[in-house]
């Protein structure tokens, strides 16, 4: 390991933070995908792993994913709920891997709700 | 690919000794099976304070708090809560007064009111991975320090800060930097007193173990203010954990270049060694320390000169306890008036207490200076266990001294807990209740101390051997009302004229047990007689004839089981105790299934 210079420190603390922002839940953006047995079953955990792609390709600094159990509306799965730091939650219903993308893209990074694949603006929030 | 939750698993030496590493081992090997090794990261962490409830764990993001786990309930736990998202009700904290679990660590006032400073990376990092420090914002003091402050500006931040030494004596920080500083003698010294002596102190070993860093980056500013060369690590011996971890944290920090020379490339050089304590409480002493570390038998020596002037090699020595170290780079990040807007005018920022006795929230807690006894007991420890009464807080250690109920509202602050007759010390509180004989506390602090004396100055040594020999007699009945008065005198002059703090204080226990409870003096001496029934030669055991027969029916246990056959009596009938024979064992009491001995 190189010894550091003072400029470098800077880059590890970066680096390292990325791994340590979901203990804290401190982040802009949470990304909780509903993943009970409902949500299992309709394939949310490749939904889970698209989003997490999602982070570690656009090496994404302040983006938690996490999960959660079933949220009740069984028949909408695979469900996600999106919580942005000063906004309401929004809850994305029949997900795919490709609305995934779209909503990181849209929502994540430009701001914008993608009201078509959204089930209902302001319901409970986790964070 | 980043991981969807973490669990935070607790690896302090209480969760550690309750086997929390087979619990780990055993979650990362149900995940694998599961096939969520991807996605679930298994961290292990250092103590997280609540010591009472381990094994423990932290589910992150959401901070869901998982306590006393077991190998049994892995497969459970992982099947449920990670794979199908429905957290574990049965392995969630119940507070003692409802019935309902409260999932959310921050919920938990036991948490919730705790305020971290000292202890701010507290289960939030493994302590083996010096990035992870460097995560939580490790090492910026020091780059600011190096970079943007000059060492007198680092020392008046200090000084502004209002810090107070957190090893017992609550000497103003930045004063003792500022002695150093002046003093004259090349090259200088900084000291981490990790000896921790205290009976039921854990704080220090909690910091070592689970932020090192901390403890390093504090003495690297102390250091740079002070115009030091090298740091010594005092540690004792009795805590593997710490030191293993302390090791592997210098040896991190040494690769990364930030100790050794020419430090993040500024021209600064310091390196810290450890040396490791041999068990004596004495060499928690600072000049006894520093015998210890020149390897000569850890004494202590009279003062003036102070270390400062004259301490390690007989050069200019700051010495600092780890939890005061471990304060330093929060203030150079901060600000000394941040730190001197928390707690109270003479007694600022936060203090580690350790939690422990008759209380149902055993564990660490960080709080504000100037918190109320009351609040530390109730909100935040839960109270006292099995509906018993409060009855007095030892503050301070062996060194501290007993403050009752009447008290309770009083603010913990340096001054105030000196004025009740007792100290902060080290942030040690045990807590007693109605079943505590405050004379037997005495007796039990003053074995220790005696037991510790180095034997150098006579007070000391000859008056601690008086003083318990003394209290020994009064707990076997044997104490007269001229004990009392001599007790009184010896206690007076030990405090006044020995040689170190081990002597000066080793009398507190006494003369504040006998300040608020001086009624249980007296009923030992007196009636002969233990209100609290601990002292067993003052107890008599008597047989209540009706709960013998009519629940009993004389069954005999009592009798058969008695070590002196001193009870008697015939199957359906009555039994009775022959007092003169009794050895007041208590067997018979905790024999007895239908509580018929009666304890007088």
């Amino acid at each position: 390991m190189p010894k550091l210079k003072l400029e470098d420190l800077a880059g590890v603390r970066e680096k390292a933070r990325k791994a340590t922002l979901l203990r804290e839940g401190a982040g802009r953006v949470k990304m909780t995908v509903h993943m009970g047995t409902c949500g299992i079953a309709a394939g949310a955990r490749k939904i889970v792993e698209a989003a997490l792609r999602e982070v570690e390709e656009g090496d994404l600094r302040d983006v938690m994913v996490t999960t959660s159990g079933c949220a009740g509306l069984c028949s909408r799965e695979p469900m996600a709920t999106l919580e942005v730091v000063g906004e309401a939650p929004v809850k994305y219903v029949d997900l795919t891997e490709a609305k995934m993308k779209t909503i990181f893209k849209e929502h994540i990074l430009g701001g914008r709700i993608v009201e078509q694949y959204a089930l209902a603006v302001g319901s409970e929030r986790t964070y | 690919m980043p991981h969807r939750m973490h669990l935070m698993v607790c690896a302090g030496t209480g969760c550690v000794a309750n086997r929390s590493p087979e619990v780990r081992d055993a979650l990362v090997s149900e995940i694998a099976k599961r096939g969520l090794q991807d996605e679930i990261q298994v961290v292990t962490t250092g103590c997280n304070g609540f010591c009472g409830a381990g094994p423990l764990m932290v589910v992150q993001p959401d901070g869901i708090f998982y306590q006393q786990l077991s190998l049994k309930d892995v497969p459970h736990l992982v099947e449920e809560h990670f794979l199908k998202g429905r957290p574990v009700k049965k392995l969630m904290y119940v507070p003692p007064e409802t019935r309902t679990p409260l999932p959310k660590m921050m919920d938990i006032p036991f948490f919730s009111r705790q305020r971290l400073i000292a202890l701010r990376n507290r289960g939030l990092i493994d302590p083996e991975k010096i990035e992870e420090y460097i995560a939580r914002d490790g090492y910026t003091a020091l780059a600011k320090a190096l970079s943007q402050m000059t060492p007198q500006q680092i020392l008046e931040e200090v000084k502004i800060s209002g810090l107070r030494g957190r090893g017992g004596a609550g000497f103003p920080t930045g004063t003792k930097w500022e002695h150093v500083i002046r003093a004259e003698g090349e090259p200088k010294y900084v000291i981490c007193n990790g000896d921790e002596g205290d009976p039921g102190a854990f704080m220090d070993r909690s910091i070592v173990e689970s932020d090192p860093h901390s403890v390093i980056e504090g003495m690297l500013i102390g250091a740079r203010a002070i115009g030091a060369r090298w740091g010594v690590v005092y540690i004792r011996n009795e805590y593997p954990l710490a030191v293993q971890r302390l090791m592997i944290a210098l040896d991190q920090a040494r690769e990364y270049g930030l100790l050794g020379e020419n430090i993040l490339g500024t021209g600064f050089d310091f390196d810290i060694s450890v040396s490791r304590g041999a068990g004596a409480f004495v060499c928690g002493e600072a000049t006894a320390l520093v015998s210890a570390v020149e390897g000569r038998p850890g004494e202590p020596r009279a003062r003036p000169p102070r270390l400062a002037q004259h301490g390690l090699w007989n050069k200019p020595t700051c010495l600092n306890n780890v939890e005061t170290w471990a304060n330093v780079p929060p203030i150079i990040n901060n600000g000394g008036a941040w730190y001197a807007q928390i707690g109270t005018e003479k007694s600022k920022g936060t203090k580690v207490f350790s939690l422990v006795g008759k209380i149902n929230n055993t564990g660490l807690v960080e709080v504000p200076m100037g918190i109320t006894l009351r609040e530390i007991i109730y909100d935040i420890g839960g109270g006292v266990p099995g509906g018993k009464k409060f009855k007095a807080v030892q503050t301070g250690g062996p060194s501290g001294g007993c403050i009752p109920n009447e008290l309770i509202d009083l603010p913990i602050d340096f001054e105030s807990l000196t004025e009740a007759g007792s100290m902060m010390g080290s942030g040690g509180m045990v807590i007693m209740d109605e079943d505590t004989c405050m004379v037997d506390v005495a007796r039990y602090f003053l074995a220790f101390t005696q037991d510790e004396s180095c034997g150098k100055c006579t007070p000391c040594r000859e008056g601690t051997q008086l003083m318990l020999d003394i209290l020994t007699r009064i707990t076997e009945g044997h104490g007269t009302m001229d004990d009392l008065e001599a007790l009184e005198e010896v206690a007076k002059v030990v405090a006044e004229a020995s040689l170190c703090g081990l002597g000066t204080s080793a009398p507190n226990p006494v003369l504040t047990t006998m300040r608020y409870f001086r009624e249980e003096y007296l009923a030992h001496i007196q009636a002969h007689k233990c209100p609290a029934h601990v002292c067993r030669q003052l107890n008599t055991y008597r047989i209540d004839p009706v709960i013998c027969v009519e629940r009993g029916h004389g069954c005999g246990v009592c009798r058969r089981e008695c070590p002196e056959k001193a009870i008697f009596g015939e199957k359906n009938q009555a039994h009775r105790v022959d007092a003169s024979l009794c050895s007041k064992c208590g067997t018979c009491v905790d024999l007895c299934h239908f509580n018929a001995v009666i304890v007088e």
